[in-house]
């Protein structure tokens, strides 16, 4: 396996299973603190994460294809997460998510995340944030933004560095 | 005239006001656990007793608390399913999944006031006998999990968690799960699923009741995050003070969360039923009224998955007159007041208490082809009439929104829906993904067969048929 | 009457109560309790009770010998149960029958229990329309390629279609494409746009062939079965997925593309590849065997069997089958090779007879050689196979019929004692001749290889010390098999015999279940089942003469050797009786 877990990481690891009288149960935690030191999630770090918690490696590759902020593929240095979901589609996601493809050199109409040449940015539409009172919400990795006007969300851009 | 009521939120937005557990402690925070520790066998008339413990559940079952999450069933009573003659632990769980489309309350207090929900924790799991318990916190909820993890590591620290909680022999312990983006994880059989590490599916009930055979097999609860610090003021108040809050049969205060067309969105605390949804969007203290020149053409009043209510719609209301005999009264929909009751007898729900107001600018066909692509994109896919209607509603709704519709549409989709709740499918999920169909539907059907007849006098002219779209999935 | 022969593996279980529960208008009695998947005592469900009452309720996911999901809905139905009054107490109708408040829900009737008085309605419109409601869902995103669908004719969605389906779909959008003749694993192959996501083969391979190799990936409409990428569904037991599959989603290599199953002549039979004996039935068209599936018995391999034992059939029709009685090498014809070597037989000193028969052998036919060996007072033994055993169905005993050889004396409880007493006698020269039945003995034995390549049973034949040149030193060699071998090779008779799919007979398994079995195919040319012509010999060398019927064979057998006591061909029935061995 190719995939090398860092002592800091496997301790991480160690600490989240000791939370579960289940060794499965921190499956999803465990995900998350992997995608969180390297971005996503590889099918080597599916076979780690099973043999870490005696499962087999579709138990692991089951939960991975369902939850969307699980990633199978590494994703731009920025994630910008905009919600389309109804409160913030009426105030004004859509041609928030919009602004961004096109101030970022990518397709609004296209389906699922995108990517910049870069590697730089990701942009996709997620599902409501729980924040609709303050719409249109969005993320940047697990930074979150309320109210985004356009031109907030210049700003935003342009402090990714 | 309705007013704010700040029970749960008394603290959060003060100014100066931190999540920390030092800020915490001087508002007296924690004094609710040491009252409960302090409560004694009772003996009762018959020569029974009744242990700590019961008299805190029979508090909760006396101060008449609803579950905030959604359902409004009786936590009282949930709690008095539980199996506690099992010799299995019991597990509690907290969930903040908080994913309903327009909610955004329990958010706040994650936020905010994290000890409270914690104080509201321990409590319920001291009543419940309960050692360890999971708080089940949406994974978009990255900087919630920090703050979560951090006040139970204060809390940890002060003896308030872990072993002998402030010498009183209770063991209680709890940890933070992060959810990775699922709407049905808020399902709460789902949840466990999802807890447990396997694919959120919920389970079929029977046999697979959370009280009996819950997380791993063993009793459990789940409350919504709101509930659980419900449940530290009924402690600190007492049940029957607190049922004297809100109006019969619908107790306590709730937090609103409101979204859409309205001048003020934002989340308010009110007494439950004492403030009307006119009250809520109109009022200055709320939402303080629609946009400048726009009319009211919709309420979604309890998150998405509850039916739409029409501006200008009547309900006949039960009420009693002045010799307590029970009488309907005509009443505008925006005069019902918001409670669960009231929306239930105007055939809607207010669910998670999430009210989204769309005024005359909405395209409405646009408003539910937003809402069925999150059920599509949200559904579990587990049982056969959700995993296929959900998507087919989706695209239907996808071809009329993009001028590939058919007059015919409006009653397909009705058809379509149709087949989906009511008890065919293994969780809500059937319902809340048909319910806003079938009710905009109802209630304007008008517009979606205007939409389709506009495509179909359009293509009549290129002479085309109507295209297969792919819908969007991310 | 003696007996140890049960229908029963296991002693009556002490009586459930029974309650009363009216399906469709009709009362009907049952139990409360009944086995679940896994044999446990549970609460019966709705859809057990209703198949008490033969009242059919259509389903997908649901299996007796699977955990219940309850996820495709098609079971769903409505249902009552007595209102309760004020105290608590049922109300009673004037009539004395109790006021029924029916849920304002449905239920599915897989999973939900039974209760005293409860109605359940099967047949509403209500019901129809939530079955004409769930088979529409399955099928719009479903292909429509059954003419080309290998489970076109057993499958559960076209036969759901003639009683709750449209002639016309009113889809119009455009369909979710799924992968498709996606390579499984070695014996299987997906196509995901077929499946109906019921999770009958997860459930499968992971509760009952304890291996987790199946799940669902991805999410709601786009869910679709599959392996974890790179690893291979290759355990012995995954061709069972097919069999539980109720639509063309998984389909055998083996057998996609072969034939038409509405085509196949199904022939109750037992696996014989090893001494489990799993009830299968063979599928079989003009001659010709296409594949075997196993058959329910709860005594034996309640529904399933290994790949193994599945695919290992094609030996029955290979081009080296025997077809031709031979006599020193010369065709001969049977009634003159059997005249010649009952003379011979007739004439043997006392003693000078070796047999050594198969444990592959039916009891009939063992019976029938214990019978030669008494006469001529023969020694005589059988050779063991040994192999690998698994903890569900597989033995490590790869004969067939070795409890057979061993109750009707053809060897000892320790097969193959008398090998080295055969091999004295031979090279002493007191043993002139020496007969033997379906063994390849020049091979004399191997380990810890494959005795045939072509055969997926890795079976291992035990050494022993019949080498050919011992075998050279014989007067008389008689041999009785299905292909020709080096045995064969030096026999001065060679008798073409029978495999089991072209007789019948019974088998006793490891545990002692005596199991029969029908004829699927005829025998090619010459060949011959062993029973009939051993009934010839026997007749011939001993003067007795016995039945010439399958069935008097075995109830004589019955009434001669002890074990089988009490038995008779008829009563065995389909599933077969448990005997003490």
């Amino acid at each position: 396996m190719s995939f090398q877990a860092t002592p800091e990481l496997e301790a991480e690891v160690n600490e989240l299973i000791s939370h579960y009288p289940v060794k499965r149960a921190a499956s999803l935690m465990v995900l998350h603190a992997i995608q969180e030191k390297f971005g996503w999630i590889s099918s080597d770090a599916v076979q780690w994460t099973a043999k870490k918690l005696e499962l087999q490696p579709i138990n692991v590759f089951e939960i991975l294809t369902f939850y969307p902020m699980l990633r199978q593929e590494p994703q731009g240095k920025y994630a910008i997460k905009v919600c389309r979901t109804l409160s913030c589609a009426l105030g004004g996601a859509y041609e928030l998510h919009h602004h961004f493809c096109e101030k970022l050199g990518l397709d609004a109409h296209k389906h699922g995340p995108q990517t910049t040449k870069d590697g730089k940015f990701t942009v996709e539409f997620v599902e409501c944030l729980a924040s609709c009172g303050t719409a249109p919400v969005m993320m940047v990795g697990e930074k979150f933004y309320e109210g985004v006007s356009h031109k907030k969300a210049d700003e935003i851009v342009a402090g990714c560095k | 005239m309705a007013q704010e009521y700040k029970l749960i939120l008394k603290h959060a937005d003060e100014a100066g006001y931190t999540p920390d557990i030092e800020c915490y402690l001087r508002h007296g925070g924690y004094d609710t656990l040491k009252k409960a520790f302090a409560f004694q066998t009772k003996t009762l008339a018959e020569g029974k007793t009744q242990t700590p413990q019961e008299q805190l559940r029979q508090e909760v079952m006396t101060s008449g608390l609803r579950g905030r999450g959604g359902a409004g069933f009786s936590c009282g009573l949930k709690w008095s399913f539980v199996d506690r003659k099992s010799g299995k632990p019991i597990y509690l769980i907290c969930n903040a999944d908080e994913s309903e489309p327009g909610t955004f309350k329990d958010r706040q207090i994650i936020h905010k006031d994290p000890h409270q929900l914690i104080e509201g924790m321990i409590i319920s799991c001291f009543a419940n006998d309960v050692k360890l318990a999971y708080i089940y916190i949406r994974g978009e909820m990255p900087e919630g999990a920090k703050i979560l993890n951090a006040a139970l590591k204060e809390a940890r620290a002060k003896g308030f968690l872990g072993k002998n909680i402030l010498g009183s022999g209770f063991d209680c312990e709890i940890h933070v799960h992060r959810g990775a983006g699922a709407y049905i994880c808020g399902e709460e059989t789902g949840l466990i699923e999802s807890l447990e590490g396997k694919r959120p599916y919920p389970r079929i009930k029977p046999p697979y009741f959370p009280a009996v055979l819950g997380l791993w097999m063993c009793p459990t609860i789940v409350n919504n995050v709101e509930t659980l610090c419900n449940v530290k003021h009924i402690v600190a108040m007492g049940g029957a003070e607190f049922a004297k809050l809100g109006t019969p049969n619908n107790t306590g205060t709730r937090i609103v969360s409101l979204s859409g067309h309205v001048k003020k969105p934002g989340y308010y605390e009110i007494e439950v039923g004492k403030a009307t949804l006119r009250e809520l969007i109109e009022d200055s203290k709320f939402g303080g009224g629609l946009r400048d020149g726009r009319k009211l053409k919709a309420i979604i009043p309890g998150g998405s998955s509850s039916k739409v209510l029409k501006a200008g719609e009547k309900f006949k209301l039960k009420k009693k007159d002045a010799e307590g005999k029970d009488i309907l009264v005509e009443t505008d929909m925006l005069d019902l007041p918001y409670d669960f009751d009231s929306l239930a007898q105007a055939g809607t729900m207010s669910g998670s208490s999430a009210i989204i107001v769309m005024d005359d600018s909405v395209d409405i066909v646009g408003a539910l082809a937003n809402l069925s692509e999150f059920y599509a994109h949200e559904s579990c896919g587990q049982c056969t009439p959700c995993r296929e209607g959900s998507l087919w509603m989706n695209k239907t709704l996808h071809r009329l929104t993009h001028g590939e519709g058919r007059a015919q549409d409006a009653d397909y989709l009705v058809k379509i829906a149709d087949n989906i709740p009511g008890g065919r499918t293994i969780c809500a999920f059937g319902e809340a993904c048909s319910w806003p169909v079938q009710s905009f539907l109802a209630k304007f059907k008008d517009d979606f067969v205007a939409k389709g007849k506009a495509d179909e006098e359009r293509r009549a002219k290129e002479t085309s048929e109507p295209k297969k779209l792919e819908v969007a999935h991310h | 009457m003696s007996t140890a022969a049960t229908t029963e593996t296991k002693t009556a279980a002490p009586a459930i109560e029974k309650i009363k529960v009216k399906i469709d208008g009709r009362e009907i009695e049952v139990p409360r309790l009944t086995a679940d998947w896994s044999g446990k005592l549970t609460p019966m469900t709705m859809i057990q009770a209703c198949e008490l009452a033969k009242t059919d309720v259509p389903h997908y996911c649901w299996h007796p010998k699977l955990p219940v999901v309850g996820n495709c809905r098609m079971c769903l139905v409505e249902f009552g149960t007595p209102a309760l009054g004020p105290d608590r107490k049922p109300v009673i109708n004037p009539d004395g029958t109790f006021k029924i408040a029916k849920s304002p829900r449905p239920a599915i009737a897989c999973a939900t229990p039974i209760s005293p008085g409860m109605e359940i309605y099967t047949k509403t419109p209500a019901v129809k329309q939530m079955r004409e409601g769930v088979l529409e869902s399955l099928l719009i995103n479903h292909p429509l390629d059954c003419p080309i669908c290998d489970q076109a004719g057993e499958c559960k969605l076209q036969e759901y279609s003639v009683d709750y389906g449209q002639s016309a779909s009113r889809f119009v959008e455009a369909k979710v494409h799924k992968p498709k003749a996606v390579d499984l694993g070695p014996r299987i192959m997906l196509d995901a746009e077929r499946c109906i996501l019921c999770t009958r083969c997860i459930r499968f391979t992971r509760d009952i062939a304890k291996d987790d190799a199946l799940g669902i990936i991805n999410r709601g409409s786009y869910n679709t079965i599959a392996t974890f990428p790179g690893m291979p569904f290759d355990n012995n037991y995954t061709l069972n997925t097919v069999d539980v599959c109720p639509v063309g989603a998984l389909t055998s290599k083996d057998f996609r593309f072969q034939m038409r199953a509405w085509f196949l002549k199904e022939t109750k039979s037992v696996c014989t590849s090893c001494a489990t004996g799993c009830s299968v039935l063979f599928g079989s068209r003009e001659e010709k065997i296409y594949r075997y599936t196993p058959r329910d018995n709860d005594a034996v391999n309640a529904s399933w069997m290994c790949d193994a034992g599945r695919l290992n059939y094609k030996w029955i029709a290979r081009a080296d089958r025997l077809k031709d009685v031979l006599v020193r090498g010369q065709k001969s014809t049977w009634t003159a090779a059997l005249n010649e070597l009952s003379d011979k037989l007739k004439k043997a000193p006392v003693g000078s007879v070796a047999i050594i028969a198969s444990a592959r052998q039916t009891n009939e036919e063992l019976w029938l050689i214990s019978k030669l060996k008494a006469k001529l007072g023969a020694i005589s033994d059988s050779i063991a196979r040994v192999g690998d055993a698994d903890k569900l169905l597989v033995s490590a005993d790869k004969n067939s019929n070795t409890n057979g050889a061993r109750l009707t004396g053809i060897c000892f409880t320790e097969m193959g004692v008398n090998l080295q007493p055969i091999t004295d006698g031979i090279e002493s020269g007191k043993i002139k001749t020496l007969i033997v039945f379906g063994e390849n003995i020049a091979k004399h034995g191997v380990n810890k290889e494959k005795l045939r390549d072509s055969e997926t049973v890795g079976e291992v034949v035990t050494e022993h010390s019949l080498t050919p040149e011992l075998l050279a030193k014989l007067e008389t060699l008689v041999v009785s098999d299905i292909h020709a071998n080096e045995t064969t090779k030096l026999a001065h008779f060679v008798l073409p015999g029978a495999t089991h799919a072209e007789k019948r007979g019974s088998f006793t398994n490891g545990k002692g279940r005596v199991q029969k079995f029908m004829k699927a195919v005829e025998a090619p040319g010459d060949a011959r089942a062993e029973w009939e012509f051993l009934h010839d010999l026997v007749h011939n060398v001993t003067g007795q003469n016995g039945f010439v019927t399958i069935e008097g064979l075995f109830n004589q057998m019955a009434k001669e050797v002890p074990a089988f006591s009490g038995l008779t061909w008829q009563a065995i029935g389909d599933t077969g009786v448990t005997v003490q061995i």
